[in-house]
Order: C-alpha cells, then structure tokens, then sequence
C-alpha cells in the first residue's frame, strides 16, 4: 500500500462519462484524482511518488462488478470475503457487489454490517452489499430494507431464486422505492425450470438432461417488467441469456420502462456445447444457451439494451462440482476473466473500448447509485490500466478465488488488468 | 468375419451408441453371433475372461439387465460381483466418485453401471481406469439395450438399412429410446418416434428420429413397431391424464398394426405394463420378438466384455 501521489504517464485515458478517450496523463493524490493532462505535460512535486509509464495501456474508471457472490458469511471454504475483493483486484475491479444468499442471508443489519467490517479488514477492492428482497429470501415476507440500508446496502435481491409470488414483487418493488433501494431481479419461473439442469433443446435430449426452457427467464422478466411499469419504478434484471429475454426488456426500453440489465461473460462467450461430456464447470443457472442467443446477447451490449456486464462470480469448491452434472451446483467464477473476455467483443468490433468501460464501470456505477465510473478531476480515485495486448493462459495454479471452478481453464486469454487502483492506493500491480 | 483386414475395436469404455461407428456396432453384433452358440451349450462355459473381475453397480433396481450382464460374464469364466442400492454406501451419503475410487483401489477390470443420472459413467471414466460398461444412465442412453435390439431386428429382418422402425411411448424419459434412434438410424434405418407430445423431447430429429403427431402415421409400413415402458409416476408429473387413456389413445393394438407391414415384428424392452403400453394379444402373439431380446442380450453383453476385456489376449 503506497499513498504517495502516483502519476500514469502516456496511457490511452478512456472515461467515457467526460468523453474522453486520449493518451494523456493522470495524476492521482490524496486518494483523488487529482490532474489530468496531455502526454508527457504532467509531473509529480513529490520525490517520493510513484510514476507507470503506460504507453499502449488503457486507464480507466475502476470497474465495478455489480454481481458477485462472495459466500462469507457461511460457506468460506469457497470464498471469503478477503479471497472474493483479492480476486477482483487481480481482475481490475476496484468494487464489487455481493449478493445476499450467505448462511444466514443477508436480510439484516447485522450481517450486513459483518460484510463491511470484513471488506474493511481485507483493504482490498470496495464491497457493495445487497440486501434480501424477503426474509431469508423465503419470499414470503419482506426484509427490513430501512434497517439494511442504514447498515450499507446498496439494492435488494433474492438473486439465487426469484420472487415467485407476484403480490410479494409487487410489495417489495413499492416499499424499495420508499427505501430508495433498486431491485434486482432473479427473472426465473421455477415452476417450468425446476429439475433442470441445463438449457431444454436438442444438446439436452441428446444428453438425457432435463432442460430448463428459456421461455423460464423469459415469462419473468415479462412479469418483472410489467409490474415495475405498473408502478412506474425501476427495476434491474440479472443475468440475462436469451434472445428472446434481450428483446423484450429493448421493446420495454423504447416504451419508456426504467429497466436496466445486466449479462455476463460466460452468456456471450460460450454456448451450452461446452458441457460436450458434462463438464460440470460449464453448469450455471440460468444455463447456457445456444449460439443464437449468445449472438443476441453480444447484440444487446452493441446496441445499449443490456446496460452492464456482471461476472456472477459463483464459487464452488469440488465437493459440488465433482458429482453427476444433474446433482452439481450452479455457477462459475469470473472476476479474473471479466476482462479479457469483454476485450474478445473489442477485438471483434462489437463494442468499442468506451463501450466496454461503460457497461463495466459506468453504468454499474450509475445503476447501484454508487460513486465511481468516472476520471473527473476531485473523484475518488478508484482507476485500472488495462493492458490490451497481454496476453497470458488461465491457469488453474493462476488463480486467485479461493474455487476454481471456471470453463475457461487453460483458454489463452488477451487483455489483462494490470494496475488496481482504490481510493488513491495501489491495491494490485502487475507490470513490467 | 467380412471386415476389412485394418478394423480394430478400439475402445476402452462403452459409454452411448453415439461414441460407437457403424464398422463398431457391426463388430460387436458379428461377434455377438458368433457367442449365441455357447449359451445352447450344455456347458454353457467358456474361459475367455477367466481371472477378469467384473463389477455390476447398479443405483437403480434392475433385473434383466443385471443378469443379463452377470450370466454374460460368467459365460465367460469371469467374476462377477454384483452391488445394488441398498447395499452401497450411496444411502449412507458416499459421493459416486469415491465410492468409485473404493471399488478401484480393488482393482477391478471393468464396471458395469447403472445410475438414474445421465453422464454418471461419463464421471467414472474421468477418474478410474478399469473399463466402464453403461448400463442405463438417466434419460441419456441404455447401449446394450440399443446392440440387442439392432442384433434381434437384424436377425428377423436380414439386414437394418432401408428399414423402418417406429417407436411409441415415453420417448423422453427412455434412454432404450434414445440408443435406439442413434443405433438405427446410424445403421442406416428410419425410425419414427410418436407419443404424446408432452412425452416427445425437443430437438429429438436431431438425434435422427423423424417424429410424428400421430401413431398411426409412425406405424404405417413399419417393419418394426416397438412398445415402450411407460413409467406409471409420470401421471403425479402432469404429462398424461390416466394411465387408461393413455392404453386407449396411445397403446400398441392389433388394430394399430393394421397400419404396419403385415410382417411387422413388435418389440418391447421390458418391462412390460400389459394392457397399458401394449396390447396383451400381441406381447404373447407370433409378431412379438420380446423374448428374443432378452436371449440376444446376453450374447451382447458377452461380446461386450470379450472386446473391451479379452481382445488382446485371442
């Protein structure tokens, strides 16, 4: 940890809020940013600071990770929160947001307390808390959004299941408004999804599989959508994967509905052929789906529809991956992929570099009403350099999260974050 | 044996029709033949796999296929050792793959596993060495099954190609289905596959069935019509109304196979629920093949184990 001033010398600024995209310099003090300036104009006052030459890197507004699952309280042999922010630091996240299906759930203060004092202690990247919809996310009854928030959440979820009962959604939508909290929502119809285990289609039959059908997600954010237009409130729909889904919420965007969305790497990365012989690290709900989808997806984030990409990191050790696919546990890890698979879109022309950082930083920023996403001259300074052209293998040994269960093991990877830096401090450097 | 001089079986495990090429399934039916003889025996012994230690794991109850598997085996010579459910450490919260590793620290030479979920022997290859035998998993495939009925239809027919095989039932939660509609087509038959819909999975064309809306149409000008099981559970699942509708709208009858080839043979892998899935009248009539499937199996399932177990030694 360094508080001297730092200055990042001759790297491609990219700070989509300000439209910005240049070499410039940057110089970061007192935990702010401080001055920026064309190439080679800045200079440290200070002796003692710390000066990157990052000609050829990206500098931008840190990035948030607004879907994590970080498992502590309750199952920190998976995760911890220490192992959770050190693993998205590593992948250039300066915040992260953490979904409440601990054990206990996080419907209270005091858990949500319990998750600020340990992010605290790690000094590592920001940790945004989110809180239950309903108590212990039974969806029976609603959770103390009041107390939770004077305690640090930022938004409500029962991310892990949905709100089934749709007078309940109702209910939490109204009284979050009056909380000030957004919902997130789980858009999933259990009753057609249950026992599934991977998306319903011709791979499924061929596997023996029972399949979810992504009419399953699809009924949900149909409903989700219609009661938060009802109400005229927002509502924010989490990971998204169908085209179908990617449709409706830009049909509801052109009417004037306060959704926003999000999806993930893995959606616009691979198709459900990735379980080939029921590689249980390519199971995640909502599952996989096919090429046509995923070519939605990458459609959506070009266009706007889908306003952020969110890992859902999901760690699992192998006592609930190494069993019968149907009987493993959903979700992958993704903070120290993030990266260099949103650089595969850029490569391929789908989004630009400011559109990346958008949907990574800004947007995230914006939607959790949260600081960040911004290279403004006074604002904190949470910033990553990106380094574009790294390229490197993700190894099993490389990784960071305390759970190694990804479907990108050994993939090359281009793209990397290479200096993390959170409220003016160096949390993570890898140059040179 | 007329195939070319280059042919080797090569495979370790017998995991799915769909792993196996046309030159495989013709190998093994060839010397599945060639076994039947030994069964007609008085000493129905030989000692191809002596001293091979086979090991029946079965997590859901089965009587054919077991001892099907079992009487191959010690056809054979080899030793057999048989564990079911109830006995194994599965009830007492053991994961498969160790209890996987158990039976491998014992050195076995193959497993022949039955499990109630698809890609469990798939799980097993990835961490023992002994050959794994598939012998139903879930809804995915039954191989030995599929062989069997490939070897009964190829005898009554004379050949598989340019034939046309419907399959009526459950073709969503059958696995026999599903080796079936691989084995078949991959040979060089058409099959049809009909049901009620909600028993019809999506995207079954594309394991190369062709699936019809109505039975009739599956049974016209068939020359194979097979029954399947259909599994009495699947009424408290909302997939069909009455086991006695089901029989009246959706059963194999006489008045159905008016529809097939007049020498149309009826199969049906057993076991059967008479009177709901096929008409009594023609599980016991002349069209019926259902016990030969049964012969056939063990012939099978000895040619299985002699290829993956006792090649290198002949």
């Amino acid at each position: 940890m360094r508080m001297s001033m730092i200055l990042l010398q001759n790297g491609r600024i990219i700070d989509p809020v300000n439209k910005v995209d240049r070499q410039g310099d940057l110089i970061i003090s007192e935990g702010r940013i401080h001055e920026i300036g064309a190439p080679g104009t800045l200079h440290l006052p200070d002796p003692d600071g710390t000066t990157f030459d990052l000609s050829g890197k990206w500098v931008v507004p840190g990035l948030i990770d607004m879907h994590v699952h970080l498992r502590e309280p309750g199952e920190e042999y998976k995760e911890t929160i220490a192992s959770g922010t050190k693993a998205a630091i590593a992948g250039g996240f300066t915040a992260v947001a953490c979904m409440p299906n601990t054990s206990p759930v996080n419907d209270s203060e005091a858990v949500t307390s319990l998750i600020l004092e340990k992010a605290e202690q790690a000094k590592m990247a920001r940790v945004y808390p989110v809180g239950a919809v309903s108590k212990n996310s039974q969806g029976t009854e609603l959770a103390e959004y009041g107390e939770m928030k004077q305690a640090g959440v930022v938004a409500l979820s029962d991310d892990g299941r949905p709100v089934a009962n749709s007078q309940l959604m109702r209910r939490a939508l109204e009284y979050s408004s009056s909380h000030n909290l957004l919902l997130i929502s789980h858009s999933e119809e259990m009753s057609l999804s249950e026992n599934g285990a991977m998306n319903e289609g011709a791979l499924s039959t061929r596997l023996g599989l029972r399949g979810i059908p992504h009419v399953a997600e699809e009924i949900m954010v149909y409903r989700d959508i219609a009661m938060a237009d009802y109400l005229e409130l927002p509502i924010h729909i989490a990971h998204i994967s169908t085209k179908e889904t990617v449709d409706l919420i830009r049909r509801a965007k052109r009417n004037g509905s306060l959704v926003t969305s999000e999806t993930t790497p893995h959606y616009f990365s691979l198709t459900e052929e990735a379980i080939d012989q029921y590689d249980t690290r390519a199971k995640m709900n909502p599952p996989l789906r096919t090429a046509e989808d995923m070519k939605a997806i990458r459609e959506g984030l070009r266009d706007g529809t889908i306003d952020a990409i969110a890992t859902d990191h999901a760690p699992h050790s192998n006592m609930e991956k190494d069993l019968e696919f149907e009987l493993a546990a959903n979700g992958i890890i993704g903070l120290e992929t993030s990266v260099p698979l949103t650089m595969n879109l850029v490569r391929e022309n789908i989004l630009t570099p400011s559109q990346m950082i958008t949907l990574m930083s800004v947007h995230p920023a914006r939607i959790l009403g949260v600081e960040g996403g911004s290279l403004a001259a006074g604002a904190t300074a949470d910033v990553t350099v990106i380094d574009p052209d790294k390229k490197f293998v993700y190894t099993k040994d490389s990784i960071v999260s305390k759970s190694g269960n990804s479907p990108f093991i050994d993939r090359e990877m281009q793209g990397k974050a290479v200096l993390t830096v959170v409220g003016g401090e160096i949390v993570f450097e890898e140059l040179g | 044996m007329e195939m070319e001089t280059e042919y080797c079986f090569r495979h370790k495990h017998i995991l799915g029709l769909e792993n196996l090429s046309t030159d495989d399934i013709s190998f093994i039916l060839q010397t599945a033949e060639s076994f039947r003889e030994i069964s007609t025996r008085p000493i129905k012994k030989v000692p191809i796999l002596r001293g091979k230690t086979i090991i029946n794991l079965f997590f859901e109850p089965s009587t054919r296929t077991r001892l099907s598997f079992e009487i191959a085996a010690k056809r054979m010579s080899a030793d057999t050792f048989n564990i079911s459910a109830s006995t194994s450490s599965a009830t007492k919260g053991e994961t498969l793959v160790d209890t996987a590793l158990n039976l491998q620290a014992m050195n076995p030479d193959a497993i022949i596993i039955r499990h109630s979920h698809s890609g469990s022997p798939h799980l097993l290859t990835k961490h023992i060495n002994a050959s794994i035998i598939n012998a139903g998993d879930g809804f995915h495939e039954h191989p030995s099954q599929g062989l069997l009925d490939l070897m009964t239809v190829k005898q009554k027919k004379g050949k598989i190609e340019g034939l046309k095989i419907a399959i009526i039932g459950d073709i969503s939660h059958s696995r026999v289905a599903h080796s079936n509609i691989i084995g078949f087509s991959k040979m060089g038959a058409q099959v049809y596959v009909s049901g009620p819909a909600t028993l019809l999975p999506p995207g079954i064309e594309q394991l190369g069935a062709k699936a019809c809306r109505s039975i009739e149409e599956a049974v016209t000008d068939a020359d194979v019509v097979m029954a399947l099981r259909i599994q009495k559970e699947r009424q408290l699942d909302p997939l069909i109304p009455s086991l006695r509708e089901y029989a009246n709208f959706f059963g194999v009858t006489n008045k159905l196979l008016e529809k097939s080839k007049p020498d149309a043979i009826v199969m049906h892998p057993g076991p059967m629920n008479r009177g709901i899935e096929i008409d009594p009248a023609i599980a016991d009539g002349p069209r019926s093949v259902i016990l030969e499937q049964v012969t056939n199996g063990v012939a099978v399932r000895m040619a299985l184990l002699y290829l993956i177990l006792g090649g290198s030694e002949q």
